[in-house]
C-alpha cells in the first residue's frame, strides 16, 4: 500500500467513524465533538483531492466557527436525557418512515446513474504550477467584483441583522465610561469638610 | 501525488505527534495513576454542600451574539486568504475591491462597537 493510498484509508475511516459517533453518542457535547473530528479528516481527504482552499475553508469556518456555534447551541438546549429518550421513542415511527424515504431515493438516484463522457477528465484537479487558493485569488476580486462585494454587504447585513436581533440595552446598570473615568480630576472627585466636635453635617 | 503528500509531510509528522502525544497522556494516566475510587471522592464537591442543581442550565443569548459575530469575521479571513497568497498576480482592481469589503466591514465593525455589542452587559 503506497503512502497516498494509506493517508486515503485513515482519513476515509477516521471520517466515517466520526459521523458514526457524531449520530450514537448519547451525549450532545460529545457529538459535536465527534463531528469536529469528522470535518478535520474530510479536510484531510480535500487535501488528498487537491482541493486545498476547500480544506482550509473546512478548517476556519467549519471548524473553528461552525462547530462553536453548534457547541453553544448545544449548550444553550437544556437538555434532560430522561426526557430525550421519552421522546425518542415518540418520534421513533416518523424517524424510521423519513429514513425509510430517504434510503429509497438514494436508491433511486444511484439505479439510475451514470457518468457522462469524459467525466473522468473533468473530475481530476487541475494539475497545473498553479495552486488553488492562488487561482482563486486571480479570479474572485476581479472578474468576479460584483459578487465578492456582495458577499461583503451580506456579512454586514448578518451583522447588523444579529446586533438587532439579539441586543438589548439594560439601562439599569452601571457602565464603563473609559473617557470619563480617566478625565476625572481628583480635586473636584472629593471634598473636605471640617466637622466640629458635637455637630453634625 | 506522491509530490503533494512529500509537501504536507511537515504536517502529517505533526499531526501524528500531537495524536501521539494526546494518546500517551491520557494512557499514561490510565496506567501509571493510583486509583482507590470511593463514593464520597467521585462525588461532585460543591464546597461541602451537595450539589444544588445540575451543571446543565440554559446559557445566555447573548454568548450566541458573540459567536455569531465571530462566525462573520471568520468569513471576511477566508476571503482574505486567497487574496494574500495570490498577493503578487491580484491586480489594482482586485487590490481596491479587498479595500472596499474590508472597509464594509470596518462600517459594521464600527456599528457593533458603538451599539456596545461587544460589551458584556
Amino acid at each position: 500500500m503506497t503512502a497516498a493510498a494509506f493517508a486515503f484509508y485513515a482519513f476515509a475511516l477516521t471520517t466515517l467513524v466520526g459521523g458514526l459517533f457524531t449520530v450514537l453518542s448519547r451525549n450532545p457535547v460529545h457529538s459535536v465533538l465527534w463531528l469536529i473530528l469528522a470535518f478535520l479528516s474530510s479536510a484531510g481527504l480535500f487535501v488528498m483531492l487537491g482541493a486545498e482552499f476547500v480544506a482550509m475553508l473546512l478548517m476556519i469556518v467549519y471548524v473553528g466557527a461552525v462547530a462553536v456555534l453548534f457547541l453553544f447551541v448545544v449548550m444553550m438546549l437544556d437538555i434532560d436525557f430522561a426526557e430525550l429518550k421519552a421522546e425518542m421513542a415518540k418520534y421513533m415511527p416518523l424517524a424510521l418512515l423519513i429514513g425509510i424515504i430517504i434510503l429509497m431515493q438514494l436508491f433511486m438516484a444511484f439505479g439510475v446513474w451514470n457518468f457522462s463522457d469524459g467525466a473522468a477528465e473533468r473530475v481530476a484537479a487541475p494539475q497545473g504550477d498553479v495552486q488553488n487558493a492562488v487561482a482563486l485569488g486571480q479570479l474572485v476580486y476581479d472578474k468576479y467584483l460584483m459578487l465578492f462585494q456582495l458577499a461583503g454587504l451580506i456579512l454586514l447585513v448578518a451583522m447588523i441583522g444579529a446586533i438587532v436581533l439579539t441586543m438589548r440595552h439594560r439601562s439599569d446598570i452601571k457602565r464603563q465610561s473609559p473617557i470619563a473615568q480617566m478625565m476625572r480630576d481628583p480635586a473636584k472627585a472629593m471634598e473636605l469638610k471640617d466637622v466640629k466636635p458635637g455637630q453634625g453635617l | 501525488m506522491e509530490d503533494l503528500l512529500r509537501e504536507y509531510l511537515p504536517i502529517v509528522i505533526f499531526l501524528g505527534l500531537s495524536i501521539a502525544i494526546g494518546a500517551i497522556l491520557i494512557l499514561a494516566a490510565v496506567i501509571v495513576a493510583v486509583r482507590n475510587p470511593d463514593p464520597e471522592k467521585v462525588s461532585a464537591y460543591e464546597c461541602g454542600f451537595n450539589a444544588f442543581d445540575d451543571a446543565r442550565m440554559k446559557f445566555d443569548v447573548r454568548f450566541y451574539l458573540v459567536s455569531i459575530l465571530f462566525i462573520i469575521f471568520d468569513l471576511e479571513v477566508a476571503f482574505l486568504f486567497p487574496w494574500a497568497v495570490a498577493f503578487k498576480d491580484v491586480s489594482m482592481v482586485g487590490f481596491w475591491s479587498m479595500m472596499v469589503f474590508l472597509a464594509v466591514l470596518t462600517i459594521g465593525f464600527a456599528y457593533e462597537w458603538k451599539k456596545g455589542a461587544l460589551e458584556w452587559q
